[in-house]
């Protein structure tokens, strides 16, 4: 769709209109508080606290752990949501509705749940434990905490491209000799490689703001697995507000400078495609 | 019409009852309390409720809220109605004077010994049969001993840890500001989970097996004992440990304004009597009154105790030297 021509729908003034009013209210306006917060401190202040060795290291765990585990739903998240669209099986409508669990369970309640399971004297943390394998209380619980929330978000945005996607096209591109991995690489992922990276993002954003689930399992030591989130939680409760701000003003940035990327690769990929939204 | 008329006049009786703070309306308090003290502000509670109804035939109900000290405090100051605050020390209350002004600069004077109506220390628990051979702080730094405390940044309970360490490594022969930077530097570099709250550490090591010792609250201990099996766990009581005293206060501008200012203050004032400090022994606090203490004087190991005044000139003090933004605990912190 060409933007001049939304011109000629009726109502474009009232809905853009509505759009940013309702978008300077509940987002703009609260966010501008926060970088108003940050203010108060001089740019070097700012720096160094923005800077301090324990926060370089919480982005590195925050931003690479969260990174990694949307990586991690995208591939599985388009297996299941495959999986779902695809074929018929006893209990699909239960899996189904599973994969919303993460949604609507309590991020305490997740990040408990998954502490007591992974935990050396736990349920899957006493066969893990032998190994040499210590998910909980380390980076690597951070991960799985952050995968299990993230996982709706691809399976919810992929399901209904692959839903529209006619079987006639795969069949197709069989008739035309092409192989498996073919008509998925050259049929299937472009069409819903928008969908993906759009998926990926949501997935991704919600991981690097994530707390409830992750402090339980994370361990919180300092350089080691220490999330952004809880660095701000503990200047807060020193009473350090411009302190919290000033790492929530690196936070949002980095955030929104990667999801601006990603909507700018899914914007390009759809083009490319020729399947635009 | 008659039936609108009847109805706005019940309505506006009902405003003018919800209004009035009249002395027949139900008494409610919230306190604001720390994180081991669960059990102990259930049995008080009940015990005060009685108490006050039988002296003023009023009933009255006491909410109780749990948490990290530090998360408390700047709960009260962000407004959370808190009628009294029992906190973990006494920096979180005076905080609720310098960024809160909720209450005046002087409110530890304002009730017996520095308004801390039961004291604790800080002890070990380690598991059964202590197959790591701890006595003492100094085995907590040694290799291999993997330590669970809470953050001192978010705990009260973990900066009386951290503060008992540090006096306990100055008072030994040779010991100096340097070698208690030292030890302490090597006891949290042998800590292996830091939680915000020390009900969460205590979860930490006892649900979860993490760690072979646990820094802990002396009640919290034995709570920990008495409920999960002496078969499973052991205190050790160091040779050296802190005073720890838990204060109390009344939130004067909180008080004043929902018209409990009576009530809270009895509610505090009864922590200080025979029935109350009998309560704070049952759950493991060591009562301050003389008579309840020696009751209670056998479940409690002796142990030469210092106190933050003493070794670390006050909170304040303390605080600035050690937990300040940029104070050794983060120095520590970084480098371990």
């Amino acid at each position: 769709m060409k933007p001049k021509q939304s011109s000629v729908l009726p109502g474009f003034g009232l809905t853009l209109g509505v759009t940013l009013v309702y978008l300077s209210v509940i987002v703009l306006i609260p966010l501008a508080a926060v970088f108003l917060k940050t203010t108060s401190l001089s740019f070097s202040q700012f720096w160094d606290i923005a800077t301090a060795p324990r926060v370089l290291a919480s982005y590195r765990l925050s931003f690479g752990a969260s990174l990694l585990a949307a990586a991690i739903n995208a591939v599985f998240g388009l297996m299941l949501a495959w999986a779902l669209v695809r074929y018929t099986f006893p209990g699909k409508q239960m899996v189904d509705a599973l994969i919303d669990l993460p949604f609507a369970l309590p991020t305490a309640v997740a990040g408990i749940a998954l502490t007591a399971l992974y935990a050396k004297n736990g349920l899957l943390g006493q066969y893990l434990d032998p190994l040499g394998v210590q998910v909980a209380f380390q980076p690597l619980g951070v991960l799985v905490a952050l995968t299990f929330i993230g996982l709706p978000f691809v399976v919810r945005t992929v399901q209904p491209i692959l839903e529209d996607l006619d079987t006639e096209l795969e069949e197709a591109a069989a008739s035309l000799g092409a192989q498996r991995w073919q008509t998925f690489r050259m049929v299937v992922l472009p069409i819903v490689f928008p969908a993906l990276l759009t998926g990926f993002a949501l997935a991704f954003a919600r991981a690097v703001g994530e707390y409830g689930s992750v402090i339980f399992i994370a361990g919180n030591v300092p350089m080691v697995s220490e999330i952004t989130p809880l660095m701000i939680i503990t200047k807060l409760e020193q009473y350090d507000y411009p302190g919290a701000t000033a790492i929530a003003v690196v936070m949002l940035t980095f955030s929104f400078v990667l999801l601006l990327a990603i909507n700018g690769l899914q914007a390009w990929t759809a083009k490319r495609t020729g399947r635009e939204h | 019409m008659k039936d609108i008329r009847q109805h706005l006049v019940l309505c506006l009786f009902a405003g003018a009852l919800a209004v009035a703070p009249g002395a027949h309306a139900q008494q409610s308090l919230l306190n604001v309390s720390y994180d081991p003290t669960r059990e102990l502000y259930q049995d008080f509670n009940a015990a005060f409720a009685k108490y006050w109804t039988a002296k003023t035939g009023q009933a009255v109900t006491i909410k109780q809220s749990h948490g990290g000290s530090g998360k408390q405090a700047r709960a009260v100051i962000d407004g959370l109605e808190a009628d009294v605050v029992t906190l973990a020390l006494a920096y979180d209350i005076d905080a609720l004077h310098e960024k809160g002004k909720l209450i005046p600069a002087d409110w530890q004077k304002r009730l017996p010994h520095n308004s801390a109506p039961y004291t604790s220390t800080i002890v070990l628990l380690v598991r059964k049969g202590n197959p790591k051979a701890i006595r003492d702080w100094n085995d907590l730094v040694r290799p291999g001993v993997e330590v669970v405390t809470p953050n001192p940044k978010t705990s009260g309970g973990a900066r009386w840890n951290y503060l008992a360490a540090w006096g306990y490594a100055l008072r030994q022969p040779g010991g100096n500001d340097a070698s208690a930077r030292e030890f302490v530097r090597k006891l949290f570099a042998n800590v292996k989970v830091l939680d915000s709250g020390a009900r969460g550490s205590l979860t930490t090591f006892t649900e979860r097996g993490m760690g072979d010792v646990l820094i802990s609250w002396e009640n919290e201990a034995y709570l920990a004992t008495k409920e999960l099996g002496p078969d499973k766990f052991e205190i050790i009581t160091p040779s050296l440990s802190i005073l720890a005293e838990p204060p109390v206060s009344v939130v004067d501008k909180v008080a004043d304004k929902r018209g409990t200012r009576s009530v809270a203050t009895a509610y505090l004032e009864y922590l200080y009597s025979p029935e109350g400090q009998d309560i704070s022994g049952k759950h493991y606090y060591r009562p301050r009154d003389a008579k309840v203490a020696a009751r209670y004087a056998k479940q409690f190991a002796t142990v030469k105790l210092f106190t933050v005044d003493e070794v670390f000139g006050g909170w304040q003090k303390a605080h600035a030297t050690h937990f300040a933004e940029g104070a050794i605990y983060d120095q520590i912190s970084v480098s371990r």
